[in-house]
Parts: C-alpha cells; structure tokens; sequence
C-alpha cells in the first residue's frame, strides 16, 4: 500500500472577502511500514493538509492517491471521543470487528483497563488523548494519521506514550503520519522528516533517517537532532542573507 | 416532600375560596371528588379520558416523528431550508382554533381530522426545535465518524442522535403541553367523545363541580405522565453530562 499527495494549491476565502493561499504546492509519498513525520510552525496548514489527505476537506488543487479500501485510524488534536459513551464502547463504535483479547491487550498496552465503562467526561485529557490512541490502534489501520497527539502532556507521560506509540506502530505494516512540534518526537519516531515552511505550507526540506526505528539509541537521536538542528540553523541564515 | 406541601397549600387555597364564593361558582375540594367517584363508577370518566389519551398519543407521536424528520433536514440541508421556511412562519403563526376549524369542514367531523388538526398545531414547533439541534451538532464528531467509516446508521445513531436528545425531550416536553390544550378545543368543537366534549357539556348546563372533575382528573394524568415518562427520558438523554454542583 502507498500514499501519495501531490496537492498543487489551496486556498479559502475569508468572511471579509479575501481569498488566502494556505498551501503551497506539497507533494510526498509514504510506504507501508514508513512513519512520515510533518514538522512546522502553528497555523503553516499541517491541519489542512491531514484534511485533504483524509478526504474531509475536497476543495483543493492536485491529487491525493490512498488505497480506497485502507482503513484509517486517526488521533485528533483534541481527543474527539463521543462523551455520551463510555470508554469502551468509544473504541468499539469506530473498531466493530475488534476482538476482546485484542481491546484488552490495547488497554494493558495503554493503562486504560480501570476506565473502560467511565465516560470521557470524567477523564483527565492525558487519558482522553490515550483512548484516542486506543481507538485508533483498534481498527488496525493501514493509514494512521497522528496530529499533534502528545500537545500539552507533561514530558514524563508524553515519552511514555510516545514509546507506546513506536511499540504499536512496530506491530503491524502500517503507513504512519504524524504531525508534531518537537523535533525529539519526530527523530524518535520518524523514518522520514518533512520540514514545512510557514504558511503557505511547502516542504522545505526532507529528510529521511536511515538508521531503523528499534535500533536508534540515545547517542544516535542526540546526533541526528544535532545535524538537524545545524541544518535548521544553516537555512535560517541562508534565509536571512538572501 | 416539598412538592406534597406545596399540594397542600393549593388544596387550602381552593377550599377557602369555595367558602366565600358559594358552591355554585366555585365547589368545594369534596364536592368535586364526589363528582369523580360517580364519572368513575358510571366508566365514563375513563371512557372519556381514554379517548383524549388516545387522541393525544396519536397527535403527540405524527407531529415529533414528522416534524423532528423535517427539523432535522432543514437543519442539514440548506435547501430545505429555505424552502421550508416560509411555511414553517405561517404555521408558527396560524391560530390553533383556525387550522381546527378548517380541517373539520374539509375532512368533515372525523377522528382523523381532529388528530390532523392537533397534530399540525404541534408540528412547526417540533420543526423549529430539531433544526436548532441539528445546527448545533459537532462538526468535529462528524469529521470522526467519517474518518473511521462508520456505516451511516451508526454514526446517527451514536454520534447524531445522542446530541438530538436534548432537544428532542424539550421539543416533546413543550410539544406535550401544547396538545393537551389543543386537543380539548378539537374535542369540544367536533368529537362526541373525550374530556373536551364533557366540558364543553359542563358548560352548557354551568356544572361546575363536574367541569372541574373533568378538568382536574385530566391535569392529574398530565402530571403523572410528565414525570413518569419525559421526566425518566430526559434525565437519561443527559446522563452522561457531569452533574452541575
């Protein structure tokens, strides 16, 4: 399975009447298997671009190829649950087939077994965000889309999600978009980088990390963040002179 | 408890009033319970309010399952809105008594005619109401529900309706009173049955003591069907909101 998104161009029109350009032409593909990882400032059209890769939002220029039976599973940037159902059954609406040795095995993975049957209105958002992430690991997607789903969690509960999130990923061939702000989440998680600019949203640069996910260890993610972060530095001043 | 004194006061009320006013005007609180031990020994007073009830269930269901399926288009499609709504303004507006009035001399005085009638009245209201719930639905919700391919009737009834309830319960609450009124208009204007045909009776001979029997035995099932059926709905519509401090 493969996804790709050539978009040439979108743009709104404002309720004062103006028209804005919030993507530049972007286009990239992902494989089974690969975690693409979209890095940028706020408000540069990550959203917008997740939109039109999911197909909520048809209004655009260009083209989105995704297998038309792929199943998707996404984590919203606010965790979106149905707050008139509880926890379990919030995973078990979006992931009918999902078995119970598999639910309860998501719930281990992600410590949710002592919420099953609260509502998500009695739930801190940390665990909001992890019910998302169970209900998006329950419908065994072959295209998960992850925006921004460790934003305002303390940095102790983010890494240890965000090794969970590796653990599911690794388990199945699955293509993987993840949307964040941090640069250790994205070298942690990602096979390959996409650098947007500010908005209009284009790729600046891609980059992609070829030493394999489970074997990276502290001292080569310090590295790779190192080099990037050179990099980052190297084009800000090539910006600034031109 | 509270709700108990509160009856009792009313029933003090009444009593005193019916001392100074005289038993015609206005009988006192046994007068009138006599009255509704004979109506109920004799089975009319059943048979009466049998035939409102049925009347009142038939009206009640045609105008919420109708007018909640038309709020709810008009609320997702543009189109039916703006078609609809001019319609929707002339029957907020068109008087009960005419919209009954007219049906009778155009269906004749039938039960379906009156249920018509009463059901009409009741219609816009429900409209309006769905369509206010149906504007106000997450948009986000949807966006997830599509993501993840829910079938489309799962996602009505999981991610739609349990929005919708609120203003279902409200729409039936208030849609409820206003057929009780109704439908005793449409019964004393052209049925030979039911508690609007005995008040109007009453009236005509100035029975009093048996217009308030009527009226009285009548209130009491409104009162015991509000809190044993919308009151229960309502509450569990809303279960899963915290409950306020």
């Amino acid at each position: 399975m493969r996804l790709e998104v050539d978009i040439t161009g979108k743009t709104y029109s404002s309720a004062a009447g103006g028209t804005h350009e919030v993507l530049a032409p972007v286009s990239f593909a992902l494989q089974s298997g690969e975690v693409g990882v979209l890095i940028g400032p706020s408000g540069c059209g990550k959203s917008t671009m997740l939109r039109i890769i999911l197909g909520l939002d048809r209004d655009f220029d260009g083209h989105v190829a995704r297998p038309p039976q792929a199943r998707i599973g996404m984590v919203f940037q606010e965790p979106r649950l149905l707050p008139w159902r509880s926890v379990e059954q919030n995973v078990r609406l979006a992931a009918p087939d999902v078995t119970d040795a598999k639910l309860s095995e998501l719930f281990k993975i992600l410590e949710l077994e002592a919420h099953r049957s609260h509502f998500p209105g009695e739930l801190s958002l940390g665990l909001a965000r992890r019910v998302a992430l169970a209900r998006a690991f329950a419908v065994e997607p072959d295209l998960l889309v992850l925006d921004e789903p460790l934003a305002s969690l303390d940095d102790a509960l983010a890494g240890r999600l965000r090794d969970e999130i590796a653990t599911l990923v690794a388990s199945r061939p699955v293509m993987t978009l993840l949307v964040t702000h941090s640069l250790d989440d994205a070298v942690r998680l990602g096979d390959r980088l996409f650098f947007l600019s500010p908005r209009p949203a284009r790729i600046v640069a891609e980059v992609p990390i070829d030493i394999p996910r489970d074997t990276r260890g502290e001292a080569e993610i310090a590295a790779i963040k190192a080099s990037l972060a050179q990099r980052i530095q190297d084009g800000r001043a090539e910006r600034d002179i031109s | 408890m509270l709700r108990l004194l509160s009856f009792a006061l009313f029933l003090a009320i009444w009593w005193t009033a019916a001392l100074f006013v005289g038993g015609a005007k206005l009988p006192s609180p046994p007068a009138v319970l006599n009255v509704i031990i004979a109506e109920a020994a004799s089975g009319a007073l059943f048979l009466h309010l049998g035939a409102t009830l049925a009347r009142v269930a038939l009206a009640f269901v045609l105008a919420m399952s109708l007018g909640s399926a038309i709020g709810y288009l008009m609320g997702r499609v543009k189109l039916a809105d703006r078609l609809g709504d001019p319609w929707l303004i002339l029957l907020l507006n068109l008087p009960a008594l005419v919209v009954i009035v007219l049906a009778y001399i155009w269906a004749g005085l039938t039960e379906a005619a009156a249920i018509a009638a009463i059901a009409i009245n009741k219609l816009p209201t429900a409209v309006v109401t769905l369509r206010e719930g149906t504007r106000a639905l997450d948009r986000s919700l949807d966006e997830m529900a599509s993501v993840f391919a829910m079938p489309r009737w799962r996602a009505f009834r999981h991610v739609v309706l349990p929005q919708l309830a609120p203003y279902i319960a409200a729409s039936a609450r208030s849609g409820l009173s206003l057929v009780w009124k109704i439908v005793l208009v449409a019964e004393l204007l052209g049925r030979p049955n039911g508690v609007g045909f005995e008040i109007g009776v009453a009236f005509q001979l100035f029975d009093t003591p048996r217009l308030l029997a009527y009226s009285l035995t009548f209130a009491a099932v409104v009162l015991v069907i509000e809190t044993a059926l919308v009151q229960p709905f309502e509450a569990r519509a809303t279960r899963w909101r915290p409950r306020a401090a």
